[in-house]
């Protein structure tokens, strides 16, 4: 059963991120937190874009919020966002990782440690290599692996690294990204009836 | 593939373990910081010195007071910029300013100030207002190499770029570069800015009430630690603030659910500010 979906996206993410989300219905039951490269000054233009582009809650992270279903929550700019064991939300103003802050690589290798194999990790179009070696990580400790179709993808780059560094589960187009949550989160539903 | 719960519960033994030898050696209580944030620093230490495991590096950190000297920096966040947030220091200027002109000696305590950047912006900021004569500013953190760092006040080139532009939204009155002489690499920052700064040795955690002040900055040092010891901490700001003192916090942080939150007023929503209220 699944608990929390991460998401990591750098250049061209914010459409892709859109179209992923606008494709889930506002009862999608799993939470999802999401890490998109920004820069550090930048306003909540991105929250505010894909709340209105998805019937799920986008809100910004606020420190030692809980996750809860419903919700999909996006890392502050200039900040690392973490996931504790008891599911809340933890900020760092760390150093950068992988040149960026956020850092994909830093929310997955929490959120690897607080949800173990009851993580979906998925790593979007960018220009770098955030997030591979965090999405090798989630599949270590038993969780699914999907990182979006390269020849899809904006820029390729950072989900071709993921595909070489972590071998993941799926590798597949948004569109169908979107429909494989749907299908794992109502298995999800199967299991919690039973 | 198959779960990998062994090397996980493992893994939070020897943190628990460790933490607990350095709070029993050394003093120093990190038991109430954030759990993803302990094991993320660990894991930065453990693959600087190439430890094996948390065990292996226990031992060192035990044994060798260099070993924990390192130790102790990487778990402080010396990760600073000078005019950080500049729409912080932009809303200062404007609102807090003002009625700071009122009073006739200023204390400013900077908590957990790391290697200096903040207390320079703020140096600065006073200086152009005026103010800076007449205010002491106690710079304090619990790590003294950062605090000997922050007393030499030399900084590289490197950073100089991003400063400078974030002095410039800052809403600075004067040219960035009055405040630095260069020198190869790094540059040194202009002695007259130090004149009324006094570092100290001071561990939020561990230590209790410092001084009376008219003005507490403790930005993004909350983050660390969970709500217990966030409470605590607040506490302690709260017993070391005047009446119509204010406190500064990091952008991403709030009193909002501690119990000091209703002895306050909320100065500025979006950069944390907040004025105790007279009652």
């Amino acid at each position: 059963m699944y608990k929390a979906v991460v998401i990591g996206a750098s250049a061209g993410g914010m459409y892709a991120i859109k179209t992923l989300l606008a494709s889930l219905p506002g009862n999608f039951k799993i939470p999802i937190i999401i890490v998109q490269h920004l820069a550090p000054d930048s306003d909540n233009y991105l929250v505010e874009f894909l709340d209105k582009n998805t019937g799920l809650t986008v809100k910004e992270a606020d420190e030692k919020e809980v996750v809860q279903s419903g919700f999909v929550y996006v890392c502050p700019p200039n900040y690392h966002i973490l996931v504790e064991e008891n599911m809340s939300l933890s900020l760092s103003a760390d150093e950068k990782v992988n040149y960026s802050r956020p850092s994909i690589d830093v929310l997955f290798y929490s959120a690897a440690d607080a949800f173990q194999e009851s993580l979906i990790g998925i790593v979007l179009t960018g220009a770098n290599d955030d997030g591979a070696r965090g999405l090798f990580y989630i599949k270590k400790k038993g969780g699914l692996g999907i990182v979006q179709n390269p020849s899809e993808a904006e820029s390729p780059q950072m989900p071709t690294a993921a595909i070489l560094e972590a071998n993941p589960d799926h590798v597949l187009e948004i569109r169908q990204i979107s429909k494989l949550l749907l299908q794992l989160a109502n298995k999800n539903q199967d299991k919690n009836s039973l | 593939m198959k779960s990998d719960s062994d090397n996980t519960l493992r893994e939070k033994i020897e943190i628990d373990l460790l933490i607990e030898a350095v709070n029993r050696f050394y003093g120093y209580d990190f038991s109430n910081y954030s759990k993803a944030h302990i094991k993320r620093r660990m894991m930065v230490f453990l693959a600087k010195h190439r430890f094996e495991s948390i065990s292996e590096m226990q031992h060192h950190v035990l044994h060798n007071p260099q070993v924990f000297e390192d130790f102790l920096n990487n778990f402080s966040i010396n990760v600073t910029e000078m005019f950080r947030d500049p729409g912080f220091y932009s809303e200062f200027r404007k609102h807090i300013i003002p009625t700071l002109k009122t009073y006739p000696y200023l204390k400013i305590w900077i908590a957990g100030c790391a290697t200096g950047e903040e207390v320079y912006s703020f140096a600065i900021m006073l200086k152009e207002e005026g103010l800076l004569s007449r205010s002491t500013i106690y710079a304090t953190d619990f790590n003294s190499e950062a605090l000997q760092k922050a007393g030499k006040a030399i900084y590289s080139i490197d950073t100089i770029k991003s400063y400078t532009a974030n002095y410039q939204k800052s809403g600075g009155k004067s040219s960035f570069s009055d405040y630095y002489m260069a020198n190869y690499n790094s540059v040194i920052i202009d002695k007259s800015l130090k004149v009324n700064v006094v570092f100290a040795e001071h561990n939020l955690v561990t230590d209790g009430v410092f001084t009376e002040a008219n003005l507490i900055v403790c930005r993004n040092v909350l983050i660390y630690f969970n709500r217990e010891l966030q409470d605590k901490v607040l506490a302690l700001f709260n017993d070391s603030l005047i009446t119509g003192g204010f406190l500064a916090l990091g952008t991403k942080e709030t009193i909002q659910f501690s119990t000091i939150a209703n002895k306050y007023s909320i100065v500025s929503k979006e950069n944390k500010i907040y004025k105790k209220s007279i009652i």
